[in-house]
């Protein structure tokens, strides 16, 4: 793991508008995550931990505040630059895999290799991936032929087939029993110290929490100290 | 890969698939069926007159190629046209339009029209042979289910169907002129006069020479006359045709945009995905607008199958009123009518699913 910081977050706010209400969900958060680490971060429902990432990964602005990844600031990126930001630099794992259904899971994965404007053909290592994911032998089915955690790991195979710098996984284990979650949880792991990938990782589960580097804390959007 | 997804979504529903595709080839049916039956139209009575084995069409003063007009021909003409040089048959022609606007009746003077023509060839009994029999041809006897010897009511009169022969000589159905110039209070009139030349090479010459001797007749050579036999060349087609064409593309357009918007509402979570992983507003319109483009293919196909169907139809139920033909060259002009509506369609849902928040399409269920 290096020292470097990859995200430099300071005093970010994030205010939503639902409705006529204003609905401020991020109240001043600072972060620095270093390249190379495995970050967990653990907070009760509602407590902004969904909203950081999508101001990392780029799906929404910030309101105020410095957000900085890959040495890039993210404040007064258009709407294409965080599009771009999306393909190249962060990617997502989701709780609900959020596979697209009509694709097998090789197509999952192609897909995400077409938007990033690469051929559809993944980097001859990218096998040693899939061995370690375990799901080489589940690419020609489609999401609704795979159990969870083959969906899962198929969703984290297509989050890390562009090589992006930082891996956000929001709840990956929310919709798996515990055999399932710790497979996936030891394979951020496996790729984490393999690769080298950045992660961040949202979750409810002290336990699932203890596989990353470091555990920070989230409440009523703010980091706790 | 966009045309993967797209080919594996429109798989995913096969029904809201066909459903579309089937309305678009609605429209791309009725314009090639149009188009059909006016080139079928336009041949069969190219080949009707050309059956008639004449080199000059005469018509009556203020006539079009299409109407007759309303002042018939003396039939002394006839006699004087006789007597031109090269000129070795000529014959009078009345023909009577029926209650039918489509059909008509032809009266001929048999001689005179069998040297001419060389007869009609009969595929069940003959010739009329009394003033109150007439003839038909094999596709108003299969329309009107007539036979030989069958009672027939044209004119406001029973006739009796003497024979049937077969189609392509001028007109349907033949009755004798004198009894058709008398009921039709025509005696010594006839609106419309085939000549035959001697030699082929004098056909121009002798055009030219009746041109001087009948001042104001419509005088064509038979080639003339049957290029004229072109849907350009009759105006009303033309306008419905585009009002038809008008109508196509706005039914392609709304119906790819009906389908394309309920697509669209339903892979709301899908569009989220796609953006999460860093799919542009563009990538995501050309998935909708490739879609769109296939369904309009698949219409334009389905279409061009149901415009033989649509033929067959026309054929088995009315083959004298509508000879249709399928007209290949209008197939470009059927898919990109089809392509236009599918197009114009898509686009507001396209940009619809290109403008969605990420994060509101990632949640919804």
């Amino acid at each position: 793991m290096s020292e470097s910081p990859i995200i430099r977050i300071e005093k970010l706010r994030k205010v939503y508008r639902v409705g006529k209400v204003d609905v401020e969900a991020l109240r001043g958060v600072d972060l620095e995550v270093g390249s190379g680490e495995f970050l967990s971060i653990v907070g009760p429902s509602g407590s902004g931990k969904s909203t950081l990432f999508h101001v990392v990964g780029g799906l929404t602005p910030a309101t105020s505040g410095t957000v900085q990844v890959g040495g890039r600031d993210l404040g007064g990126m258009t709407d294409a630059e965080r599009t771009q930001l999306r393909k190249t630099v962060v990617a997502f794992v989701f709780q609900k895999y959020n596979l697209l259904p009509t694709l097998t899971a090789a197509d999952n994965i192609a897909i995400a290799r077409d938007i990033a404007g690469r051929d559809s053909l993944p980097d001859p290592g990218f096998e040693k991936v899939l061995e370690l994911l375990g799901i080489a032998q589940r690419l020609h089915h489609k999401p609704s032929e795979l159990s969870g955690g083959e969906q899962q790991r198929v969703a984290i195979a297509r989050a890390v087939v562009n090589h992006p710098a930082i891996l956000l996984a929001d709840e990956p284990t929310g919709n798996l029993d515990s055999a399932n979650s710790e497979i996936v949880l030891s394979l951020l792991r496996n790729l984490n110290e393999t690769l080298g990938q950045t992660i961040l990782m949202i979750t409810h589960n002290p336990e699932a929490a203890a596989y990353g580097h470091r555990i920070v804390h989230m409440r009523d959007g703010r980091m706790e100290p | 890969m966009i045309s993967k997804l797209v080919w594996e979504n429109v798989k995913h529903r096969p029904l809201r698939t066909f459903l579309s595709a089937l309305l678009i080839a609605i429209p791309v049916t009725l314009v090639l069926t149009l188009a059909g039956l006016s080139k079928g139209m336009m041949e069969d009575a190219t080949k009707r007159y050309r059956g008639v084995g004449a080199d000059i069409v005469i018509r009556p003063k203020g006539s079009s190629f299409l109407s007759l007009g309303s002042a018939p021909i003396d039939e002394r003409v006839v006699g004087v046209i006789r007597r031109q040089p090269h000129v070795a048959l000529a014959t009078g022609i009345v023909i009577q339009s029926l209650a039918d606007v489509f059909s008509s009746a032809a009266g001929i003077d048999v001689n005179e029209f069998d040297q001419m023509s060389g007869g009609l060839e009969f595929v069940a009994g003959d010739l009329f042979k009394s003033p109150d029999e007439v003839v038909i041809d094999e596709y108003y006897s299969h329309e009107k289910k007539l036979h030989a010897g069958d009672p027939i009511e044209l004119l406001n009169r029973k006739w009796r169907v003497s024979g049937v022969f077969k189609a392509g000589k001028l007109n349907r159905v033949f009755m004798d002129r004198r009894h058709l110039q008398e009921l039709t209070s025509n005696t010594g009139k006839v609106n419309l006069i085939y000549v035959k030349v001697d030699e082929a090479r004098n056909i121009g010459q002798t055009v030219a020479g009746l041109k001087k001797l009948l001042e104001g007749y419509q005088i064509y050579s038979m080639d003339e006359f049957t290029a004229l036999f072109s849907s350009n060349n009759i105006p009303a087609l033309t306008k419905f045709t585009r009002v038809m064409i008008g109508i196509s593309i706005f039914i392609g357009f709304a119906v790819v945009c009906l389908s394309m918007y309920m697509a669209v509402l339903q892979r709301t979570r899908e569009i989220g995905i796609l953006k999460s992983l860093g799919a542009s507003r563009w990538y995501v319109i050309s998935i909708i607008l490739r879609e769109a483009v296939l369904l309009a293919l698949v219409g334009t196909v389905l279409g061009i199958g149901m415009s033989y169907a649509a033929k067959w139809l026309l054929q088995t139920l009315v083959p004298a009123s509508f000879p249709p033909a399928v007209d290949p060259a209008w197939w470009p002009a059927a898919a990109a009518i089809a392509l236009l509506g599918a197009v114009l369609g898509a686009l507001y849902p396209g940009l619809r699913a290109a403008r969605m928040d990420p994060i509101e399409a990632l949640s919804y269920e």
